[in-house]
């Protein structure tokens, strides 16, 4: 359950704060970390729910675009950079990045909680 | 406490958002670039998505409707002339934002800022030849006239109105991969862009500097054979036996223009590393009535210039309660500039005139204050030029300017030659014109009279306006500022210090040649020299005979004429010079000492069709033979001087070989035996036969894998993603289609004139310049077939037309 809530506010403080344009691309991140600190569960769980939150939302968000355009600039993309055109790893990628920030601040924020809490 | 584990991930996550955050040498910054939200996915559009939206602007005055038809194209609906001109602006900034930019920085010397240091030369050439200064005497003079004053802001407040709006996300995706922003639109953009048209169409097209050298290698009377004025074959623009006035201006020889000038033979160590494509020119005809189906005349036009996309042009409809015209706009600037209306079409060549002459200019010393001039020292005005650089320090250039124009080359710029020339160019690009008002008239003339007062003050690039009018007039008129020059001015480099050969003023307008409702029911213009030998004036240029020849053979043989007629002209692929030499070639190969394989090619190249069709491979070996063979005679003279001195033309070339005259030239200077044309033209052939091997292994022979047609992105190699590469089409720079590997016709129309007009047209691209639309490039495979799409002049009543796909509506604010 608290994996499937740390999921689901990463997913969608992730792309709520990227709507708002005078934030940074990397916004998503410090709620990412504050999902961390909030939502109480192991550190692999934390990781877990914050890249798969961030990985949903980037690679989702993407995907949902891309079908919408017949990756008619996916598949350019993806030879300017060397994917030898292939959209689908184009996706992955933009996903990976998104997850594996997330993860970690997510990460971050589990050890920073710790920290503060009398043992 | 967990304080390691803290730190660990702590570390990770700033490390990770700093790395991506960080541009990777010419690479964008990867977690941007990558965000779905303002990254390259918001370039990807919805594949059926047509811009339906209200806009509202406080600088409108009224109400402006844009419908777009399933093609993009725009039809825009105005209540008055500084809303409709706005509103283009404003389109042209949303779909091609990009290329406006780029294209206007780089006019005015100005590429570095985007491209970095491996511009800097490019940006010093474009100031030094005076771009920036041709700009901002255009403007001056634009600008005193309040109509086109008001034009020109209207089209600038379209411009930033969009740019003002834009998200980082909206961006054009060209500048999230250079990391770039748009620079905000001003008047002298516009004509930053007019003169960039301007440098493409008339600088070009004179040979001052290798000619100069050419006059070093050569005798007077092999210059005459070498560099003729007038081809033999020459099917001028107007017909041939048109009576020409007595010259209202005689200009008068220097004095001493034997012994400064025609017998000087000082090499030029100068050459311009930016130099427009020699084939940047054009197509265009018109059929009167008498010789149509119809009855109603046609006109064609095809202008080829470099294709890219986002292409050149950029087709839309713009109307106003007094004003209605269809065409292609040139995105950077107001107005339709190739179309019709309701009454008239027009159609543009390049004329090819040599318009830009170099003067050697005397500097007191290496202050270059002051320059020799009539006997004594005139002051120069010094311009600092100051060339921004991405990633690197401010370059600083001073130019010198005389009484000619900007010193071009001198000792703080030689691009790369030991010799240090001081060399100014006139150029009437230069000089304070309007051409602007040449098209506004345009749009909206109703019959002859109109036309000819609308390109009466057109000045640069000197143009080739043919015309035809529902009424039933056809007519063509060579239009542009010309100088009268007395016959051979401005052929080589001349004196500086001397006023006598300076320019002494110009063809009347009237005298420009021009022919109207000729007997023979037809005009064109393909680029060739205008006039025949009895025009009186003298006219150098960069001529191209070939297509000229072809397309008023064709038209001459023509009758019943049919649209669909003209639109097979414009796909016509007979190599009309090659019919002319086949036979002589083939006289002169010794066929005795060919291998099988160069037999093989030679059995291909006789029985070709003499079509320059993509799977012809006739046509590849003809072409290369034929390059082969120019090269063997000329070269061992030619590359006696750094640069080289001038190529004659093909069609000299072609001319010589006919006459046998050629002889002359045969022989390889280089060495001690003398060669017969037998031998040049035997040894030719075995070269050639050399590079065809090679292309036959990579399976490169057939014509258009041999030079594979390509439309490029305007950043070229930077960007081949954004490509269409190897296209199935044929052609040449000699051939009516003149397709050559990224260049040719880069807008093909045909207007037929009946009571309710009839157009069709294409161009290699598509309406939107964002990669990640489907029009991109929807037009390239329907160019590429040779189809058109039917031009649609939509009446406003028709707004709930099927083809109506979406409205923009434009409201005050």
């Amino acid at each position: 359950m608290k994996f499937s809530i740390a999921l689901l506010l990463t997913f969608v403080t992730g792309l709520g704060l990227g709507t708002v344009g005078v934030l940074p691309w990397w916004s998503f991140v410090v709620a990412a970390a504050l999902v961390g600190v909030t939502v109480q569960q192991t550190a692999t769980k934390t990781f877990a729910a914050g890249f798969l939150g961030m990985f949903m939302a980037w690679g989702g968000l993407a995907w949902w675009i891309d079908w919408q355009n017949h990756s008619l600039l996916s598949q350019k993309i993806a030879f300017v950079l060397p994917l030898g055109g292939s959209a689908a790893a184009l996706l992955f990628i933009t996903g990976l990045i998104g997850g594996l920030l997330s993860g970690v601040a997510a990460l971050c924020g589990h050890y920073a909680r710790v920290r503060v809490q009398p043992q | 406490m967990r304080l390691v584990p803290f730190l660990v991930s702590a570390t990770l996550t700033v490390g990770l958002v700093v790395a991506l955050d960080k541009p990777l040498g010419k690479a964008p910054a990867l977690g941007k670039f990558f965000s779905p939200q303002i990254g390259f996915w918001q370039n990807a559009e919805p594949y059926d998505a047509i811009p339906g939206e209200e806009l509202s602007f406080s600088s409108l005055k009224g109400n402006t409707e844009v419908f777009f038809d399933e093609r993009l194209v725009p039809h825009v609906f105005a209540e008055n002339e500084e809303d409709l001109y706005f509103v283009q602006g404003y389109l042209h900034a949303r779909y091609r934002l990009f290329q406006i930019d780029l294209q206007t920085r780089a006019a005015a010397g100005r590429a570095s800022e985007l491209a970095g240091a491996k511009a800097i030369n490019f940006d010093k050439e474009q100031r030094r030849l005076g771009m920036v200064f041709a700009a901002e005497n255009a403007l001056q003079e634009i600008e005193k006239d309040p109509l086109f004053r008001s034009i020109f802001d209207a089209y600038t407040a379209g411009v930033n109105a969009y740019i003002d709006q834009l998200t980082e996300a909206q961006l054009p995706i060209e500048y999230k991969l250079m990391q770039a922003t748009p620079e905000r639109w001003s008047n002298l953009r516009t004509a930053l862009l007019l003169k960039m048209m301007a440098k493409m169409l008339s600088s070009g097209t004179e040979n001052d500097l290798s000619n100069t050298n050419a006059k070093s290698i050569f005798l007077p009377d092999q210059l005459k054979r070498l560099y003729p004025q007038v081809p033999d074959s020459l099917l001028p623009i107007v017909p041939t036996g048109t009576a020409f006035a007595k010259p209202a201006v005689v200009p008068i020889v220097p004095v001493t223009a034997d012994s400064l000038y025609f017998s000087h033979r000082d090499t030029i160590e100068a050459h311009s590393h930016y130099q427009p494509d020699p084939d940047n020119g054009s197509n265009n005809w018109v059929v009167a009535g008498s010789k149509t189906k119809s009855g109603a005349p046609i006109l064609a036009n095809d202008p080829h210039l470099e294709l890219s996309l986002p292409s050149i042009w950029y087709e839309m409809q713009l109307t106003t309660p007094t004003s209605n015209v269809y065409g292609v706009s040139l995105p950077g600037s107001p107005m339709v500039i190739i179309g019709f209306n309701d009454s008239i079409a027009w159609g543009v060549t390049n004329s090819q005139r040599d318009v830009k002459d170099y003067f050697e200019i005397k500097f007191k010393d290496d202050t270059r204050k002051e320059y020799w001039y009539n006997g004594k020292w005139e002051p120069t005005r010094l311009r600092i030029e100051e060339i921004k650089v991405k990633d690197s320090v401010t370059v600083y250039d001073t130019v010198a300017y005389t009484i000619f124009g900007p010193v071009m080359f001198d000792g703080q710029f030689s691009n790369g030659y030991a010799k240090k020339m001081n060399l100014a160019v006139r150029w009437t690009a230069h000089d304070p014109s309007n051409e602007g008002m040449t098209f506004y008239k345009l749009n909206r003339a109703r019959n002859y009279a109109e036309y000819e007062e609308a390109i009466r003050t057109f000045q640069s690039p000197g143009q080739n306006f043919v015309f035809a009018s529902k009424s039933g007039d056809i007519a063509i008129w060579q239009q542009g500022r010309f100088p009268a020059r007395w016959p051979g001015q401005g052929l080589y480099v001349m004196p500086g210090w001397d006023s006598t050969f300076a320019w002494q003023g110009y063809i009347p307008q009237l005298e420009n040649p021009h022919s109207l409702n000729p007997e023979r029911g037809f005009l064109q213009s393909a680029n060739q020299r205008a006039v025949d030998s009895t025009y009186p004036y003298f006219i150098p240029g960069a001529y191209i005979s070939a297509r000229g020849i072809r397309i008023d053979k064709q038209l001459a043989a023509m009758n019943q004429v049919t649209p669909e007629d003209m639109m097979a002209l414009h796909q016509d692929y007979f190599n009309t010079s090659a019919e002319d030499l086949r036979p002589v070639l083939l006289k002169n190969l010794r066929i005795d000492g060919l291998t099988d394989v160069e037999k093989n090619y030679l059995d291909q190249f006789v029985q070709w069709n003499l079509l320059a069709s993509p799977s012809s491979i006739g046509q590849t070996v003809f072409q290369c033979f034929w390059d082969s063979l120019q090269s063997a005679l000329y070269k061992d003279e030619l590359t006696k001087t750094d640069p080289l001195a001038t190529w004659p033309t093909e069609q000299t070339s072609l001319e010589l070989l006919l006459k046998d005259s050629v002889l002359v030239f045969a022989d390889d200077v280089r060495t001690p035996a003398i060669e017969t044309l037998s031998d040049i033209v035997t040894l030719a052939f075995k070269r050639a036969c050399a590079v065809l091997d090679k292309k036959a292994a990579e399976q490169k022979l057939e014509w258009s894998k041999f030079m594979s047609p390509s439309v490029y992105h305007l950043l070229k190699d930077a960007l081949p993603a954004f490509a269409r590469k190897g296209l199935n089409v044929g052609g040449y720079g000699n051939i009516v289609n003149a397709i050559k590997h990224s260049h040719g016709p880069s807008w093909r129309m045909v207007v037929h004139l009946t009571e309710r007009t009839e157009a069709w047209g294409v161009y290699p691209g598509g309406q939107s310049g964002n990669p990640g639309s489907r029009f991109y490039d929807d037009y390239v495979s329907i160019w590429e077939k040779g189809a058109y799409h039917s031009l649609w002049l939509m009446r406003r009543e028709e707004k709930n037309d099927a083809r109506v796909k979406g409205v923009l509506q434009f409201k005050k604010s």
